[in-house]
């Protein structure tokens, strides 16, 4: 029931949005119906709590540890997103980029957008899941071409043909996976589910598997923007609206990783042996090594930010790649705290946008003098994202680091280089546009900075103290990836 | 007796499948690709119908229905429409080197025969020798998407994928478990919405649905 109010909510507040139109208090609704959301979902992380462990509602949805930590970060992240894009979009809409019935468009899309990745999350089933991953990937499209600019149409184009191709790949894998799981658990919707096949993995026919997975991984990997299938990533979150930029680089990578984590688990299950580790280590590698390196040459800001999300998602996947209870707490940990801060730094790059006039980043300056707030808001964010303690990701590499050098000590040195590098270049590329002084032409403006600073929040309390409950739930979410 | 005869029947429709995918690969005037996707979309309708007969799964029929008035009726239909709204039915597109890019095409059939030949050893299914034909039309379908510039052919390359994933779904399991091939489906259906709108973003704003044009976002140095 929870469940079904969890996901009713978001399509619900769609049609609303949709229907309504760009009526004076859209932005609020939009806020509203996320909030209501993550009321829910937060209902529904204590029931699982309680009932320690997981709820299957029906043979079509479940929630475990693992996947209601994901629920939580959704909605939440979508909350603060809506709160920022009312702020964000309102200054769009005065610079005459956006119209009226973009706007409509806009909020129906994000709400149905959240709606997609909801039951991307909770599905019990793989097709749907591959489904709801499409679903997501079909409403954002349109959202990033949104200022019909020709980049931004061809931005939106190559996100639309090259993850169409790649997802197709996913969808053969799962065709396979099927083949694989009707052998042992008879024809039917059944064969599809994760609570049987979790079960079964181990009878799980390995040839096949090992085929499968090749093609998810490949299809899943795209979605991920996994080097080098990440061709679309960097133009489509840098050419959209900017809370749709932090929405597809804190959201939706996440539950392209899920996909695939939980078909790892499957593999390994069933093949006994390190087969989809190491190539996710391999891809997870080559990411965060390409990423750092073509972050050093980016001129525009939110490119830059799009390719330190493939470097993240790089450093979370080889840790699940990786394995073991410490790198995949390191893993699970890393998600989340990437969501958070890559999120709160687009809303400071998206107003440090606004004040310029310009993505480039040779033109914004002296942001902490012309607006504390959103200098410092984008200083804080870029340092939690460049791994400085105390911040959380400090803690999720730093897992990762010692998960590394205690299983495959001869990948450490190339860990250690990817992740100095990357420091570098944010540091170098940030650091010019938050000192200094103040150029002219720069446009005061005022700034949503709750979100900013509430993510920021959390990403320091992640990264100080991680309360026993939250250590001990994160630690039951890895067991069920084992 | 019946079941060779379906066997035999199913095969003839798999080649004809295939024959299609490496016919879009080479047509070059837009209406005709148009055409050619509609015919593969009926030999897959066919297909999937003779293997629910003979196989007895009649769900099979469902999905046969499924394909035909989206396959063969619906998204050509709606291709139609805006191939004339465009006024690119005239168009005929500049393909270069339409051997090498069959020869390619021929290697991937190979590769996929190779690919599924662990599959075809374990199945026992009546379809189990057509996979490979489904996968190699998922292949080609990607050839064609990488290899042409046009935008309504990159859909078509698109929508042939999508033929060739239906197939494969068929071949290895007689089908998707309903609710999934339902929902891809809806998918595609707004997927057809959505390139829709994009012809036109395209086409007003490059002034031609050539997709060379789009080359601004390139990594610069």
């Amino acid at each position: 029931m929870i469940l079904l109010s969890l996901l009713g909510i978001s399509i619900l507040v769609a049609l609303i949005l949709a229907f309504i139109g760009d009526w004076r208090y859209a932005p609020e609704v939009n806020i509203g119906g996320s909030l209501l959301t993550f009321i829910v979902s937060l209902v529904l992380a204590l029931q699982v709590y309680h009932e320690g462990g997981s709820i299957s509602g029906s043979a079509y949805f479940f929630v475990d540890y693992l996947n209601i930590s994901l629920v939580v970060l959704t909605t939440l992240v979508s909350t603060t997103t809506a709160v920022f894009s009312r702020r964000y979009m309102r200054v769009e809409r005065e610079h005459g980029r956006v119209g009226h019935w973009r706007m409509r468009f806009y909020h129906a899309m994000f709400q149905l957008f959240i709606f997609a990745m909801l039951i991307a999350l909770v599905t019990n089933n793989f097709g749907v899941l591959w489904i709801s991953m499409e679903l997501a990937t079909l409403a954002t499209v349109l959202l990033v071409s949104l200022y019909r600019t020709p980049t931004a149409i061809e931005a939106a184009w190559k996100y639309f043909i090259l993850c169409g191709v790649g997802i197709a790949q996913a969808l053969f894998g799962t065709v396979l996976l099927y083949f694989a799981a009707e052998r042992v658990l008879g024809a039917g919707g059944n064969a599809l589910l994760w609570t049987n096949l979790s079960r079964v993995s181990s009878q799980l026919d390995p040839t096949v598997m090992r085929l499968a997975f090749v093609f998810l991984m490949v299809g899943y990997g795209t979605k991920a923007g996994l080097v080098p299938l990440h061709n679309w990533l960097p133009d489509a979150h840098s050419e959209g609206p900017t809370p749709v930029s932090a929405v597809l680089s804190g959201l939706l990578l996440n539950i392209a990783l899920y996909a695939l984590i939980r078909c790892k688990a499957l593999v390994d299950g069933s093949l006994g042996s390190g087969f989809a580790g190491n190539i996710m280590m391999g891809f997870g590698l080559l990411s965060l090594l390409t990423a750092a390196f073509s972050m050093l040459r980016q001129k525009d800001i939110k490119r830059l930010f799009a390719y330190s999300s493939i470097e993240h998602m790089g450093i979370a996947t080889f840790a699940f790649g990786l394995g073991g209870p410490i790198a995949t707490f390191g893993g699970v940990l890393h998600m989340i705290v990437h969501s958070l801060a890559k999120s709160a730094t687009f809303f400071s790059v998206g107003h440090a946008a606004q004040m310029h006039g310009t993505q480039e980043m040779s033109h914004i300056r002296g942001l902490i003098r012309g607006n504390p707030a959103v200098g410092w808001g984008m200083f804080l964010g870029v340092m939690a994202l460049a791994g400085m303690p105390p911040f959380g990701i400090f803690t999720s590499e730093f897992l990762i680091l010692t998960a590394t050098m205690k299983d495959a000590p001869y990948l450490a040195p190339l860990l250690l280089l990817g992740l100095a590098v990357a420091f570098a270049a944010l540091f170098r590329k940030v650091q010019p546009m938050v000192a200094g002084l103040v150029p002219s032409g720069q446009k005061p403006l005022t700034a949503a900075n709750i979100p900013v600073f509430l993510h920021l929040v959390l990403v320091l309390l992640l990264g100080i103290y991680l309360p026993g409950f939250l250590a001990n739930w994160f630690h039951l979410a890895v067991e069920i990836l084992k | 007796m019946t079941h060779t005869i379906a066997t035999q029947i199913n095969s003839l429709l798999a080649a004809l499948i295939l024959l299609s995918a490496f016919a879009l690969l080479a047509q070059r005037k837009i209406m005709g690709l148009v055409h050619i996707f509609a015919w593969q979309g009926l030999l897959l309708a066919l297909s999937t119908a003779v293997i629910g007969y003979a196989s007895g799964e009649h769900h099979l029929y469902i999905s046969s229905l499924l394909t035909l008035g989206m396959k063969v009726i619906l998204l050509p239909y709606i291709l139609y429409k805006l191939v004339h709204k465009l006024k690119i039915h005239r168009d005929i597109e500049a393909v270069v080197n339409v051997p090498t890019t069959m020869l390619l095409g021929i290697i991937l059939v190979v590769f996929s025969y190779h690919l599924t030949a662990p599959i075809r050893e374990l199945s026992n299914l009546m379809t189990r020798s057509t996979l490979a034909v489904a996968l190699a039309t998922i292949m080609l379908g990607m050839l064609m998407m990488v290899t042409r510039r046009h935008a309504v052919t990159q859909i078509l390359g698109f929508l042939a994928m999508e033929n060739g994933l239906f197939f494969a779904a068929t071949s290895a399991t007689y089908g998707m478990p309903m609710v999934v091939e339902l929902g891809v489906a809806l998918d595609l259906l707004i997927a057809a919405f959505i390139f829709g709108i994009f012809f036109f973003h395209i086409n007003t704003t490059f002034e031609s649905l050539d997709v060379e044009q789009m080359a601004k976002l390139k990594e610069t140095d």
